[in-house]
């Protein structure tokens, strides 16, 4: 691992480079304009294999966009224009041989505003598995299970799998959906503000629950919330209308900013 | 948080508030009224009323039930108006009586009612039956008519059935090969010696004026005495007309008997076209908000969807008779049914077209509900699915179609409202005044789709205008129309109780 500066960068900015083997996404010159001007330009940067990696900037800056661009979720909107590359394990995520719900499959996304599908908790789960198929019953319970222990929603919901999901309260509706999101096994997970929407006891337990399962995959976190970026993440990305300012290990990045730009966001957000 | 049972109502607002529930007051007064109109109007024609006997001052006699009264031009007195039935004898079954010659009035337990094939309904004395048997006289010849009466029942029951369902396939079978003759000739030899059974006897009956008719026992269809009945005994006979009249198929064209098939029709027509119309405007629906680029040719398109379900329903009958009728039914004719032709078998009015008609006409309705309904479903919960590796045909199907269903059923709901109570087009492409078979029977392919049907909408229009005396059609005016309000009531139920079923299954979405 070294500290390299960017040429594309102005001088003085950082960023770290990860060398390719230890990368799980590498995000190269991307650009996106939803029609008008873009709202990512040139966007360069590397997100390290079983991490905690942190997007943060101002509201508008594009940070659920570059999220959703990573699982190509832009694909259903026909204003969007994009240009650069994407590569998941090394290869482009827009090539010709990638299947679309493949690589949504492996680049898992939980949004801001818990989603639970209008069914039973244990169906809720099983749903991504059941689009696979081929999965016996038995096999099924036993990854319900896993991924709902997984998302620390077990005990409170083993007595009632067949209820409605959304009968659940939003911190469990939004734990439930990382569980959904886990069944599937995905290499990579996203999460938008995960916990802007829930009180702080369930914010709490999302954040253990995302430190927990750095060990089994790559997270990437978007949040306004500057301590829980500092609480949870490995590494920190600011970004500011549509730009990548400054990119570093967390510690740097809160302790000793390279930019005046991202102190001032940073304890702007933190006073 | 002031509850939805109660009205806002706070100082200072003004009339307002009285206003807006005053208004839905009266609506409810309205709708309240008319059914009860229709109601009472319509069931209590199945109820024996008492028949009056009615002495004048001039000592003329007539038996019948009052109907309403009136005032008199200019003089102060009141004339009322009697059913006095015996159009054999008077020509007209109604009589006007001026109230103030009325000396005496009475009900006398023996006045009988005969209800006949011919001439319409008896009322006066009965003198006599006489049959093979011999003659019997007073008391005993009206226990003698009830007896009668029940065998010439059966009998009737047995020839119709017969009729209907051995010969009439057997005749038409015959217009395709021949091979039933014997079959045949051996059911109608039974028919003709029922029919002699049924024949025979006469009733010697007089009027309370004292002119006095013979009437063919075979003529007869019912007879009671209204002033003798008990109330258990009227409960159980207006009980049995009404299901008559629900079973029945009409009589003596159309003022008399039951509409059970036009009941059969109006239902059979509506789920049809709710099965051609849903698929087709939940599809339309999908395209338009899911699947279509949402530019301007999309919102053109809406905004005339949007406008076709203004399109008067006779417009709609025209396009049905010149493009279902007309053109396809006609090219099949010529492809498919050549050997009947000249005479057509989808080149005319039928069930069919007259469905697909009425699904065109109500597919905006679907088309504008299933859309809300997509457009309710948030899109967080679209990208969830997507999110976990689903296609967007596998998120439409697991995910948006199950949350989009009751809006599906709002939508049939409405189509079938519509529809149900629809007459304009059906006159035009396939309903009829009198088919008294209905279009599903025994017979291969079971659902006849090509045949004509009646239908309760039209046949209110046709009790109404095209019988002659309009004052004995309303109550089964009235009658035919509360049953039409009854079927759409059960039929939106129906769809009601699955949208609910549906709803707890789902989860409601939040309204906008
Ligand atoms: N569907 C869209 N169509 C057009 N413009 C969009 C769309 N979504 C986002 N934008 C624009 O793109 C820019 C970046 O938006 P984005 O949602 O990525 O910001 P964000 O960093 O996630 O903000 P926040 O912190 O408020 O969630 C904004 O200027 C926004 O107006
Ligand atoms: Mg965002």
């Amino acid at each position: 691992m070294s500290v390299v500066s960017s040429p594309r960068l102005a001088a003085g900015n950082s960023i770290i480079d990860f060398d390719p083997a230890s990368c799980c996404l590498e995000i190269e010159g991307l650009t996106l304009a939803y029609g008008g001007s873009p709202a990512l330009r040139e966007l360069t940067l590397r997100v390290p294999r079983q991490r905690v990696t942190a997007f943060i900037g101002p509201s508008g800056c594009g940070k659920s966009t570059l999220l959703r661009a990573l699982n190509r979720l832009h694909d259903l909107n026909d204003e969007v224009r994009l240009s650069g590359s994407i590569r998941l394990e090394g290869q482009d995520i827009h090539g010709p041989e990638v299947e679309v719900a493949e690589l949504r499959r492996r680049v898992g996304m939980v949004f801001q505003a818990p989603n639970p599908f209008p069914m039973s908790i244990y169906d809720n789960v099983a749903f991504g598995l059941r689009l696979q198929g081929g999965i016996r019953k038995r096999q099924l319970d036993d990854i319900v299970e896993w991924a709902l222990e997984s998302a620390a929603l077990w005990d409170e919901v083993k007595d009632r799998l067949k209820s409605s999901a959304w009968a659940l309260s939003g911190g469990q509706q939004q734990r439930l959906v990382i569980a959904r999101t886990l069944a599937v096994r995905p290499e990579v997970l996203l999460l938008d503000e995960p916990a802007s929407a829930l009180d702080p006891i369930s914010t709490l337990k999302i954040e253990e629950l995302i430190r927990n399962l750095k060990s089994q995959l790559t997270l990437v976190l978007v949040t306004h919330n500057m301590q829980q970026a500092a609480r949870v993440s490995d590494y920190t990305a600011f970004l500011q209308e549509g730009e990548l300012v400054e990119y570093g290990t967390t510690d740097t990045l809160f302790t000793n900013p390279r930019l005046a730009r991202t102190e001032n966001y940073i304890t702007g957000r933190m006073a | 948080m002031i509850g939805p049972g109660r009205v806002r109502l706070a100082r200072g607002e003004g009339p307002w508030p009285w206003l807006a529930a005053g208004s839905v007051a009266l609506s409810l007064l309205l709708l309240v009224g008319l059914l009860t109109l229709l109601a009472v109007r319509g069931m209590g024609h199945f109820w024996p009323s008492p028949l009056t006997l009615v002495t004048l001052e001039d000592g003329r006699q007539l038996a019948g039930q009052a109907v309403r009264e009136e005032r008199l031009p200019d003089s102060a007195g009141r004339e009322r108006l009697y059913l006095t039935a015996n159009r054999d004898l008077e020509g007209d079954i109604w009589t006007w009586v001026a109230v103030a010659e009325i000396a005496e009035e009475s009900r006398p337990r023996d006045l009988v009612v005969l209800e006949r094939t011919r001439w319409g309904s008896f009322q006066g004395r009965l003198l006599a039956l006489e049959s093979d048997e011999g003659r019997v006289e007073g008391e005993a010849a009206w226990a003698a008519l009830e007896t009668r009466l029940e065998t010439l029942a059966t009998l009737r029951a047995e020839r119709d059935r017969l009729r209907d369902e051995v010969v009439m396939p057997l005749v038409r079978r015959l217009e395709r090969d021949s091979g039933a003759e014997a079959e045949l000739a051996h059911a109608n030899a039974r028919i003709r010696e029922l029919q002699a059974r049924i024949s025979g006897g006469m009733l010697l009956l007089e009027s309370v004026d004292g002119r006095r008719i013979e009437q063919p026992l075979e003529q007869v269809l019912r007879a009671w005495r209204p002033n003798a009945m008990s109330p258990p005994q009227k409960l159980a006979a207006w009980a049995s007309g009404v299901w008559r009249f629900l079973s029945e198929g009409p009589r003596a064209a159309n003022t008399a008997g039951g509409v059970w098939p036009a009941i059969f029709g109006t239902v059979l027509m509506v789920l049809l076209m709710s099965v051609v119309v849903t698929p087709f405007g939940v599809l339309a629906a999908i395209y338009l908000n899911e699947v279509a680029h949402q530019g301007r040719l999309t919102r053109l398109v809406r905004i005339a969807v949007r406008n076709l379900a203004g399109v008067p329903s006779i417009v709609y009958g025209v396009f049905g008779l010149g493009v279902f009728v007309y053109g396809i039914g006609g090219s099949l004719d010529e492809w498919f049914f050549t050997d009947q032709l000249p005479s057509p078998t989808f080149g005319t009015g039928g069930l069919l077209w007259a469905s697909l008609t009425l699904a065109l006409l109500t597919l905006p309705v679907v088309i504008v509900a299933t859309e809300e309904g997509l457009a309710r479903v948030p899109d967080h919960q679209r990208e969830g699915a997507l999110a976990l590796g689903a296609t967007r045909v596998e998120m439409l199907t697991r995910v948006v179609l199950p949350m989009t269903a009751p809006a599906m059923l709002t939508g049939v709901i409405l189509a079938v409202a519509r529809a149900a109570g629809e007459v304009a087009p059906l006159m035009l492409v396939g309903v009829a005044k009198l088919a008294p078979q209905v279009p599903v029977d025994g017979e291969f392919p079971f659902l006849h789709l090509e045949r004509k049907f009646m239908h309760l909408g039209y046949h209110i229009y046709d009790v109404a205008f095209h019988g002659g005396d309009v004052e004995a059609a309303l109550p089964l005016v009235y009658a035919t129309a509360l049953l039409l309000v009854l079927v759409i009531l059960v039929l939106n139920l129906t769809a009601i109780f699955l949208r609910h079923h549906l709803r707890a299954r789902h989860g409601a979405l939040p309204r906008r």
